[in-house]
């Protein structure tokens, strides 16, 4: 250990103590807020803002016992100019009625360490204690780089500690440190950089302070050349990413529907059983149909969407979602958006509540109130179950070019009709309501790394753990309700009738069917019944409910083992005639790429725009242009012949 | 051949060249600066995007993307010419 020097005896203050993690964008700051915390965030807003507020507690093992971690977003400088920046500044400064911390952990990567000191010159310009978790040090070695920890030390006055995070080297070192931030004190080096008062200073002293050091700057990162040159090239480029999107829509088809077959049996032997042990009451049937069938139909699509964010996750994690964002700058700058909008965009195709909130880093109003209004269209996973059911009913598994079926086109296809709709649409924006010069963009491309398993998996495992959880709410809840609505009123069984003709019966008179056939003018230039009339009003709750509609109606139709997609295009056993025709079934694809029924979406507008103007404003735009969309597929799909 | 290239838009290979300057004082090329292209630093460029724009550049040791609106505020010379 070094001697560092103490300018003024400190001695520790009250307990519990707040540190604050600072850094850039990827400069692994998120990898290790998780390490030193162990995976506890407790996420919340900021006061007034909508900036998301990660904060956990330091682990026990470290030593020390009531030590709070505040994750801040990632900033280049403390000049803010997004609102996640000002947020950064606010904390650091002792907004929002609260305490400045009592130290600052400046992240720095260590292969671009030059462009991280900056920051720590600023941080060290507010007076706070700071010190320096140096991450990516498994890299800069890797690329034959080098830095002298304990110089650098020697010459800033405040600790350095080598990190790899995803690994947990020096996590055990940082965790002891931050637990007494009163030892951090800045020696001559730091408080001659705190002085800086322009990036050229503050850039110039990260020269000076680094030549004192021995260090040897990495060498440039030789794999991603290499892969950009292939992956960036016009033409290879493009179609490598072409085909690789086209080869993960079909896998989602021909991979994830063992899987879902298996889930899919599960549910529908659990409801058998229930049916049949239990006596046969109302409840029963509430508990077989409405829960164990409704909820279940949405469950089954766990397959897919854990193999969706498996790849969403392993394309950001792996450094080519940046690359991505850098490749379709041009066609953003086209429609008026910077790239920081594409990346809000990206994330949309998880979910558009994430998508949303992820604006917040777009430093132009009009740039970011445009993208917010424009998520919703981009392809998010609550529309997966719905596509898949629709598309395995009635598109063909024809084969079209080697493993690519028409079923994986359409779907490739679905999620390019919703980039599309959301460029043209957020195009139109721009020229009309929300014209606006656009802002400088500059968007980091890190290196190329091989994720972690481990840490992919962890992801999708929260995504996972996402998706069943709305399926136990939101699901579950409009489940129950459309099950009282489907089988109210009662009537008494007809002993003529079969047990599938008296259900039939209870279906057609009830609630739900009066309410579905209101609806009627509404949908019949696509030729929808009030079977799906209901399904779309009810999936307003939230898409997949769809999908939970058509089981219950479906729950007694059929043979045993007939899957919900058989029995919808009536090509089954029993008899039942098909529910759609092809054509508006396409119409009714397309009217979910477009239409806007998700309350927490609207609900997040809501919060993000602060008002009830723009959720009501995208309710109405969405769901105008996807009737017209589909009546417009359900035309040209009859006179084609489908 | 001259010393000066106007600005790092002009570009095109994978020459080492030094920034002279940012033009413009607005918190936009504040925001340049603070990244890092301040007077001095090496700047190299790298390979545009497919569609022509934008354009990656190597700067202290990372790969930045800049739209050629942005890298024409980037004046630049010739390294040690």
């Amino acid at each position: 250990m070094t001697t560092l020097v103490r300018l003024r005896p400190t001695t520790p203050p009250r307990r519990p103590g707040r540190i604050a993690i600072l850094g850039a964008p990827n400069s692994g700051k998120t990898t290790l807020f998780n390490a030193l915390t162990g995976h506890r965030a407790k996420a919340g807003n900021y006061p007034g803002v909508t900036v998301d507020r990660r904060e956990g507690d330091l682990q026990r093992r470290f030593g020390a016992d009531d030590v709070r971690l505040v994750d801040l977003p990632g900033v280049y400088s403390l000049e803010p100019q997004s609102e996640d920046e000002t947020v950064a500044v606010r904390v650091l400064e002792g907004g929002f009625g609260e305490a400045p911390p009592d130290g600052v952990v400046v992240v720095v990567d260590a292969t671009t360490i030059e462009r991280g000191l900056p920051l720590l010159a600023e941080a060290a310009g507010l007076g706070l204690p700071v010190c320096v978790a140096l991450t990516m040090i498994d890299e800069l070695k890797a690329r034959h780089g080098q830095i002298d920890t304990e110089e650098l030390q020697q010459e800033l006055g405040v600790p350095v500690v080598g990190v790899v995070g995803n690994r947990g080297l020096g996590i055990d070192d940082l965790g002891a440190l931050v637990s007494s931030p009163w030892d951090w004190t800045p020696g001559p080096g730091l408080l001659h950089g705190a002085e800086a008062r322009t990036p050229e200073d503050r850039f110039g002293w990260a020269r000076d302070v680094l030549g004192a050091c021995r260090r040897q700057a990495p060498e440039p990162n030789r794999w991603t050349r290499r892969l950009d040159r292939f992956l960036l090239h016009p033409a290879i480029g493009s179609a490598v990413f072409l085909a690789f999107v086209a080869f993960f829509f079909q896998a989602i088809f021909t991979w994830a529907t063992p899987a879902m077959d298996f889930l899919s049996g599960l549910m529908d032997g659990l409801a058998d059983q229930i049916l049949a042990t239990l006596p046969d009451t109302a409840f029963t049937r509430l508990l077989a149909d409405g829960v164990i069938r409704g909820v279940g139909a949405v469950i089954v699509f766990l397959p897919q969407i854990v193999l969706l964010f498996t790849v969403i996750l392993f394309l950001e994690a792996c450094g080519y979602m940046a690359r991505a964002a850098f490749v379709v700058d041009r066609v953003m700058g086209w429609v008026g958006l910077e790239g920081r909008c594409f990346i809000a965009l990206l994330s949309s195709y998880a979910c558009a509540v994430p998508g949303i909130m992820a604006t917040r880093t777009i430093p132009s109003p009009r740039d970011r109130l445009t993208t917010i209004l424009v998520a919703p269209f981009a392809t998010c996973s609550a529309r997966l179950p719905v596509y898949i059911l629709l598309i395995a009913a009635f598109i063909p598994a024809d084969p079209v070019l080697g493993p690519f079926t028409w079923q994986g086109l359409t779907l490739t296809g679905l999620y390019f009709l919703g980039t599309g709709a959301a460029l043209l649409s957020a195009a139109v924006f721009k020229r009309g309501l929300l014209r606006g010069a656009t802002l400088p963009f500059y968007l980091e491309l890190p290196p190329y790394r091989l994720p972690r398993p481990s840490d992919i998996a962890l992801g999708v495992w929260d995504r996972a753990k996402l998706f069943l959880r709305r399926a136990g709410t939101i699901i579950l809840a409009a489940s129950v309700v459309l099950w009282f609505l489907l089988n109210l009123p009662r009537r008494p069984a007809d002993p003529q009738l079969s047990v599938t003709e008296n259900q039939r019966a209870v279906l057609e008179g009830s609630y739900a069917a009066s309410a579905g056939r209101l609806l009627e003018p509404v949908f019949a230039p696509m030729d929808f019944d009030w079977r799906i009339n209901v399904g779309l009003v009810a999936s307003q709750a939230a898409r997949e409910v769809m999908v939970a509609t058509l089981a219950q109606i479906y729950a007694h139709e059929g043979e045993d083992g007939e899957g919900l997609g058989v029995l919808l295009a009536g090509s089954g056993e029993g008899g039942a005639p098909p529910l759609l025709s092809r054509a508006s079934a396409l119409a009714l694809l397309v009217y979910f790429a477009f239409a806007m029924q998700c309350m927490s979406t609207l609900a997040v507008i809501r919060r993000e725009t602060g008002g009830w103007r723009w959720p009501v404003f995208t309710f109405a735009y969405m769901n105008g242009l996807a009737w017209l969309s589909a009546w417009l597929t359900f035309v040209l799909a009859s006179a084609a012949g489908a | 051949m001259d010393r000066t290239l106007a600005d790092v838009a002009d570009a095109s290979d994978g020459r080492l060249l030094e920034i002279a300057g940012v033009t413009g004082t607005g918190a936009d090329s504040r925001r340049l600066r603070e990244i890092g292209f301040c007077a001095g630093a090496p700047v190299r460029f790298i390979r545009r995007a497919p569609l022509g724009d934008p354009a990656m550049y190597e700067l202290r040791g990372a790969l930045l993307s800049l739209r050629r609106s942005e890298a024409k505020r980037i004046r630049v010379h010739r390294a040690g010419a």
